[in-house]
């Protein structure tokens, strides 16, 4: 069936839907990683979004089946459902091949009834959006009409959809708990904290984690306005007078610069690829990092005890603080990867060498 | 980290083209020196390559046109006293001998810093034991396999892992001496080969069918590393990557799969301590996430070069700055400008790669691919689906083919066969598999070829059909005609699926093509920009597709300029016509023209995006170029600077009013149409060769009984005499006849006369309005009969009369007014006893110009287009008559590669790449040229078996020579006899075929002599066994080998009287 994505400012692409057959709309954003579409479909951060993907061939190895392991966590995927509103590519292979393939993405796109479209000029897509900033888009079907007004996702709070509802714990009894603030947390970064052995204890975003006893606070990734999460902010920001570990990841990065009192800010369309470069500045190492935000913390707003820890080598923006005397510390980016390049896994380690340390 | 305070650097370049190491390292050499200027470092290179964009003026301060052999590396290392040196950059040949100098304590003698990996991490990842060993400490999964140093532990190993096995040679490029063994008989013949190319040998476990895939990869000195890009083969393992169809970046390749081999490609690169870039080859099991890290090449490779025109990232420019200290970070990406180079490029296309193979033109050489490399070229497709990218690709290897589909149909014998044992012809053998209903479960079980692929080669089948059922051209509906555009087929293809009213396939493409353009079905251009469009980039770096709604870019007010490029590399036509095609785009921006590139080949100089002011990295087909022409609406084209691909086009576009740069494509039509150019001669009162059209048999044999065998025999249109052949006797000119006759129906076949012993000449010029401005004349050491691809050259010409000077200038004017040439153009004539007879003329630049543009240090394309282009220019001081010394152009040859094939020459081309050197007289500049493709002086013992009696006489005195020397002097039975007679002592040796004693073939097993000498008997090919197995064995056991007597009593006189040491070390520039 052909199918239509018509933007906020007009523009139309025409193109074949692959997906499921119903009218959606949503922030349109483009991602240029070339590979890992299942996990980015999963992601919870794409609450409320339309992925793009540049690179054009998508679906050649089809997707895996939606399995999960003891912990309960899907075992090939980052969450339990897709949560992207609508997929755009530029050529979909309906034929694939792989080994841990279990169905198509057609397939699976139907069965979690989300639209699709192929044949679109993606590149052109991401141009519009790199000079125009995101924005709405909506995609009807053959002779539908389109909607005159699009609500925008942003406005709402994205990260109470994305949270878990209660507590949620992990390998009880591990060598140390931690308290994991779920503002649509991805599996893997649960999986990356299990993989060294430690207990941790999910809890919904405004959950007031204060009341309980644990060695370390991980904040998590998440979609949306950070605005949104004052009480997150509030519960964080109790903690920092004490010296317990913190680590926040992309929307955890944002909101422990919120509770230190910096400013956060949306940015003209967002960073969300395999590619992005950033500097430690403490030692000035570099990695390439697995990105998926479209809000950053405000450098100059940063208090004095606090300092940037990544800076991006290609727009100079925030990706990462921490505090100059306590085990507090923060990255804009994905070191849980999946998908993407896994260079700053280590990241975990250094967390739980501050719990050790403790 | 300090930067280093270096002044001086030495580069070291790969000499001569070869299968397995070609143009690509003239584009590494090129970015890295232009890195090194750009830090105001003087650069010194040595390559004896004359042909390169890299030994050009203003490229490298200095340039020694002398051998890459530790002997003359350490004299110009003791004359220039650098303080760096880089071994990166110039393949295999160049690594190896750094190696080489550090073995022998050179670079700690002169106190030579390697700029980039040291040295000791290369022998870590050359020597396998040491390399296994490395991997494990940091826990990586390598291919089982176990070093061996003789036959007997081979096999034994070979047991130990179990069959099959694949046999490496340790140390050898692009997979030399390898192959697959099924069983002990097989591992024995290869091994011992093996043996002759290096003192260790790998017996490894074959994992034949996993998926093969590369990444590439960059550190700097603070241990910052990316990976530019990854690459996955279509051919899984058991071809050679450089035999492979390769993609970028993978397709079938999931997140984790991606992920996890990339983060053991960078473990292992800062393990290994690389610093700069390095190529990780892994086997990747399709059944899981199993894998095993194949090799891993510490230096810039034909991988890295392909990575670099796939991405736009210029690995070798970055890789020269890491050399010298610098972090990613602190380096820019070239593309973006104002980005880090500190960063993995985003592709939003697809490219395939793909080899292209000349196998047609070795007689007896083995079609099947494996383990060892055999293409000499390949291309660079760019697309938007897999689709688009493999059917331009398959169009661009330019063997007659139109993509996947629509090709004239193949006789395969056996298609499961062909299917499971791959030749040079697989993929088309898939098509036709198609064809005929095999399913894709099936040709995955015989091929082993990810079924993804051949889902999507099935895509381009079905459309095909699709097209097939129209009933006519207009009957095909726009849905698909937009859906095969996008799938990559041609209008060519489409006209001649779709058509049913028996058009000429040529007049249907303009059918078609005209109904696109009135329904507005049209290709956009699409940038390169590393960042698939997250940032704005002013990338110049630009390709064509169907799959897209607007243009990236504006096309220009003030008129462009069009060089079209040439191609892949092939037998004929390679690294020479690509600096032909830089300088002309050069010359045309110098004088303040909006220049335009068009060309596909990755291993080229041309196809960086610094050299133009737009590159369009697509095909060279009348359709595109035209596509491309309609957007630029250029000022003109240029068509005669890379080779025949272009000039064939010449007449085309002029149809269709394309203004094209200088000579009328008229006269080039007047030049290339045999018939139009004899009947010019005619005119002319010029002589030539007699010669024939041919429509039937009777007619032959008539004009055979007049001029008599043998004649040569030759379709219109040719370069490097494809399908020409000498025939001697009736039934070889009839089975010739069948074969030429099938290369191309459309051009009639010509039988001309041969005139033995005569000489061949080259006379190269530039020429205004039918007035010769320039020119160089040059002469083979051989006599006719070896093509002059393959033919040895002097320049200036030594030993030809002035009468025959004269001569020739005279008949070279008379053609160049008739032609009204304005460009470059040759002529190619014999000459006999002062009578002048013209083989062939073109009317573009030849293999030549680059060889005597330097030699005489006038660079005949610069003033080719200038003229061209109605400009002014000085005409230089300096003829040939005035220069005091000579250069001599010396052929290489890949024999060693081509398993089977018949090391001998002929009028078929054979050579692969070539060098020149210039020396005092003849003499020193042949020895040197001779010395830098790979022969060695003789120092025991020297075998002959001469043929003919005019080859013995032409052998007497160098002989005479050798044994002053010292030399013993081994011969066939007739042979020792003449030598005898003529008073020189010869050891006697038996044929092949003879048992006893000094058995020639044993002897060149035991390494008996340094030098081999077989003349055939006759001009055909057709040899006699014995002297075939001579040839062949002196090649499989890596000894010099001579078939050409004037040839071999050149060196062989040039060796013995000159001594090496006593030679002059002089840079070009000093050679004045």
């Amino acid at each position: 069936m052909k199918a239509k994505l018509i933007l906020e400012t007009g523009e139309q692409f025409g193109g074949q839907s692959f997906g499921y057959e119903h009218p959606t709309s949503g922030e349109v954003v483009f991602n240029t990683a070339m590979c890992g579409y299942p996990e980015s479909l999963t992601d919870p951060s794409y609450i409320g979004e339309m992925l793009v993907l540049t690179y054009p061939l998508i679906g050649n190895y089809g997707v895996p089946v939606g399995e999960f392991d003891k912990y309960g966590l899907s075992r090939y995927f980052e969450s339990e459902k897709i949560h992207v509103r609508a997929f755009i590519v530029s050529d979909y292979s309906e034929n694939y091949c792989h080994w841990n393939a279990h169905q198509s993405l057609s397939a699976w796109l139907k069965q979690q009834q989300i639209p699709a479209i192929s044949g679109i000029d993606t590149r052109l897509l991401t141009k519009l959006l790199r000079e125009k900033g995101s924005m709405l888009g909506q995609i009807v079907f053959e002779n539908e009409n389109a909607i005159a007004e699009i609500s925008n996702p942003a406005a709402d709070n994205l990260v109470a959809q994305a949270s878990c509802r209660e507590i949620i714990r992990y390998n009880e009894g591990g060598e140390y708990k931690i308290v994991l603030v779920d503002c649509g947390v991805k599996h893997n970064i649960i999986r990356c904290l299990l993989k060294r052995n430690v207990e941790v204890i999910r809890v919904p975003w405004d959950y007031d984690f204060t009341n309980i006893a644990y060695d370390g606070l991980f904040i998590s990734n998440g979609p949306g306005d950070p605005a949104h999460c004052t009480k997150t902010v509030e519960n964080i920001r109790k903690t920092l007078d004490g010296d317990t570990p913190i680590f926040g990841i992309c929307m955890g990065n944002q909101l422990l610069s919120l509770a230190s009192g910096a400013k956060t800010y949306k940015l003209k369309y967002g960073h969300r690829s395999h590619n992005q470069p950033v500097q430690m500045l403490t030692n000035k190492r570099c990695f390439v990092t697995s990105q998926n935000h479209g809000y950053a913390v405000d450098n100059a707003t940063l208090g004095s005890d606090w300092q940037q820890l990544f800076v991006n080598l290609n727009d100079g923006t925030n990706e990462g603080i921490y505090h100059k005397h306590k085990p507090f510390f923060s990255a804009q980016f994905h070191p849980e990867a999946a998908s993407g390049p896994v260079d700053t896994e280590f990241l975990f380690d250094e967390f739980l060498k501050k719990i050790k340390n403790n | 980290m300090e930067k280093h305070n270096i002044k001086k650097v030495l580069l070291i370049g790969s000499g001569a083209l070869k299968i397995g190491e070609a143009g690509e390292f003239d584009y590494s050499g090129s970015q890295a020196l232009k890195a090194m200027k750009e830090e105001g470092i003087e650069t010194v290179l040595i390559n004896p390559n004359i042909a390169t964009v890299q030994t050009s003026d203003g490229v490298a301060d200095k340039v020694y046109f002398l051998p890459i052999t530790p002997f003359f590396v350490e004299k110009v290392i003791a004359k220039e006293k650098p303080e760096g040196i880089m071994l990166a950059y110039g393949g295999q040949t160049a690594l190896n001998c750094g190696v080489e100098l550090y073995k022998q304590g050179i670079l700690e003698k002169y106190n030579l810093q390697v700029l980039g990996t040291p040295v000791q991490a290369i022998i870590d990842t050359e020597d396998r034991e040491k390399f296994n060993q490395k991997l494990s400490e940091i826990n990586v999964k390598y291919i089982q396999s176990e070093a061996v140093t003789n036959v007997a532990d081979a096999c034994r190993a070979a047991e130990t892992l179990g069959y099959p096995v694949i046999v490496r040679a340790a140390y050898a490029l692009g997979g030399l001496g390898s192959g697959f063994c099924d069983n002990v008989d097989e591992l024995n013949v290869l091994v011992e080969r093996a043996f002759t190319h290096s003192p260790q040998v790998l017996i490894e476990k074959s994992l034949k069918g996993w998926k093969e895939i590369e990444y590439e990869v960059v550190r700097d000195v603070y241990d910052n590393c990316i990976t530019v890009c990854n690459m996955e083969n279509l051919d899984p393992l058991g071809i050679h990557t450089g035999e492979s169809i390769v993609v970028a970046p993978s397709q079938t390749l999931t997140n984790s799969e991606y992920h996890k081999l990339r983060e053991i490609a960078i473990r292992i690169i800062r393990h290994i301590g690389v610093v700069g870039e390095c190529n990780v080859q892994y086997a990747l099991d399709p059944n899981s996430e199993d894998y095993r890290v194949i090799e891993v090449n510490a230096r810039l490779s034909r991988s890295s070069a392909l990575a670099s025109k796939a991405t736009g990232y210029p690995l070798a420019f970055i890789a020269a700055k890491l050399g010298l200290g610098y972090g990613l970070y602190e380096l820019r990406n070239a593309v973006t400008r104002d980005t880090s180079a500190f960063f993995e490029p985003a592709l939003d296309y697809v490219v395939c790669k793909i080899p292209r193979w000349d196998l047609g033109k070795f007689h007896g050489v083995s079609k099947k691919l494996g383990s060892s490399m055999k293409s000499v070229g390949e291309v660079m497709a760019i697309g938007r689906t897999f689709e688009e990218a493999i059917q331009k690709g398959l169009r661009m290897i330019g063997q007659g083919m139109h993509g996947f589909v629509a090709n004239k149909e193949l006789s395969v014998a056996n298609i499961e066969k062909s299917l499971s044992e791959p030749t040079d012809m697989r993929i088309f053998v898939i098509a036709q598999a198609l064809e005929k209903g095999y399913n894709i479960d099936k040709i995955h079980d015989l091929t082993k070829i990810d079924k993804w692929f051949l889902y999507k080669l099935k895509n381009i089948n079905d459309i095909s059909h699709q097209l097939q059922k129209c009933k006519s051209i207009n009957d095909i509906n726009d849905d698909l005609l937009k859906t095969a555009k996008q799938l990559g087929f041609s209008d060519f293809q489409i006209g001649r699926l779709a058509d049913k009213s028996q058009m000429k396939p040529d007049d249907a493409l303009l059918v078609v093509r005209n109904m696109r353009k009135q329904r507005n079905i049209l290709p956009v251009v699409k940038q390169i920009d590393t960042l698939a469009a997250e940032y704005p980039a002013r990338t110049n770096y630009l390709y064509v597709t169907y799959n897209g709604d607007k243009h990236d870019i504006d096309f220009a007010e003030n008129k462009p300029v069009i060089v079209l490029g040439s191609g892949a590399y092939r037998i004929g036509s390679s690294v020479e016509f690509d600096w032909c095609s830089v300088n002309a785009v050069k010359t045309a921006r110098n004088l303040g023209y909006n220049s335009i590139m068009i060309n596909y080949n990755p291993e080229t100089v041309s196809t960086d995006y610094d050299e133009c002011d737009r590159l369009y990295f697509d095909e060279l087909s009348f359709e595109r170029v035209m596509d491309i022409i309609d957007l630029e609406n250029p000022e003109g084209v240029i068509v005669a600077v890379g080779g025949q691909i272009p000039n064939n086009l010449a007449m085309r576009l002029h149809n269709q009013n394309v203004p094209i740069l200088g000579t009328s494509p008229v006269s080039i039509d007047r030049a290339e149409n045999r018939h139009k150019f004899s009947s010019m001669l005619d005119t002319l009162k010029i002589d030539q060769p007699r010669w024939k059209e041919l429509n039937n048999m009777k007619d032959i044999y008539n004009f055979v009984d007049t001029v008599g065998f043998p004649v040569i025999i030759r379709p219109s249109y040719v370069l490097s005499g494809a399908a020409m052949n000498v025939c001697s006797n009736k039934e070889e000119m009839e089975y010739f006849l069948k074969l030429a006759a099938n290369v191309s129906k459309e051009f009639p076949v010509v039988v001309s006369e041969f005139v033995q012993s005569a000489k061949e000449i080259e006379f190269d010029g530039v020429a205004k309005n039918g007035e010769i401005m320039i020119y160089a004349i040059s002469e083979h050491v051989e006599f006719a009969g070896v093509h002059s691809g393959d033919a040895t050259l002097v320049f200036p010409a030594q030993k030809i009369y002035f009468e025959t000077i004269r001569r020739l200038k005279k008949i070279s004017r008379q053609i160049a007014k008739e032609l009204q040439i304005t460009g470059p153009f040759n002529i190619q004539y014999l000459a006999k006893n002062n009578d002048i007879k013209v083989i062939e003329c073109n009317l573009r630049a030849s293999r030549t110009f680059p060889f005597i543009s330097k030699i005489l240090k006038t660079n005949f394309i610069d003033i080719s287009t200038r003229l061209m282009l109605d400009k002014p220019f000085v005409k230089p001081e300096k003829t040939e008559f005035d220069i005091d010394y000579v250069g001599v152009k010396a052929s290489q040859f890949s024999f060693t590669r081509l398993q089977k094939a018949d090391p001998v020459l002929g009028v078929d081309m054979a050579s692969t790449g070539e060098v020149g050197c210039i020396g005092n007289d003849v003499n020193e500049a042949l020895l040197l040229a001779m010395l830098s493709v790979g022969y060695k002086i003789p120092q025991r013992g020297i075998m002959i078996s001469s043929g003919e009696a005019k080859s013995k006489l032409t052998l007497l005195e160098a002989c005479r020579m050798a044994q002053e020397k010292g030399l013993k002097i081994y011969a066939t039975h007739g042979t020792k006899a003449f030598l005898q007679e003529h008073g020189i002592n010869a050891i006697s040796v038996g044929w092949p075929d003879e048992k006893g004693e000094n058995n020639i073939i044993e002897l060149i097993a035991d390494k008996v002599f340094d030098l081999v000498i077989n003349i055939p008997k006759n001009l055909t090919k057709d040899e006699l066994h014995n002297d075939y197995e001579i040839r062949r064995s002196a090649i499989d056991h890596n000894i010099p080998l001579l078939t050409n007597a004037r040839l071999a009593s050149a060196f062989i006189t040039a060796a013995c009287s000159l001594d090496v040491n006593d030679l002059e070390i002089r840079s070009w520039k000093e050679i004045k």
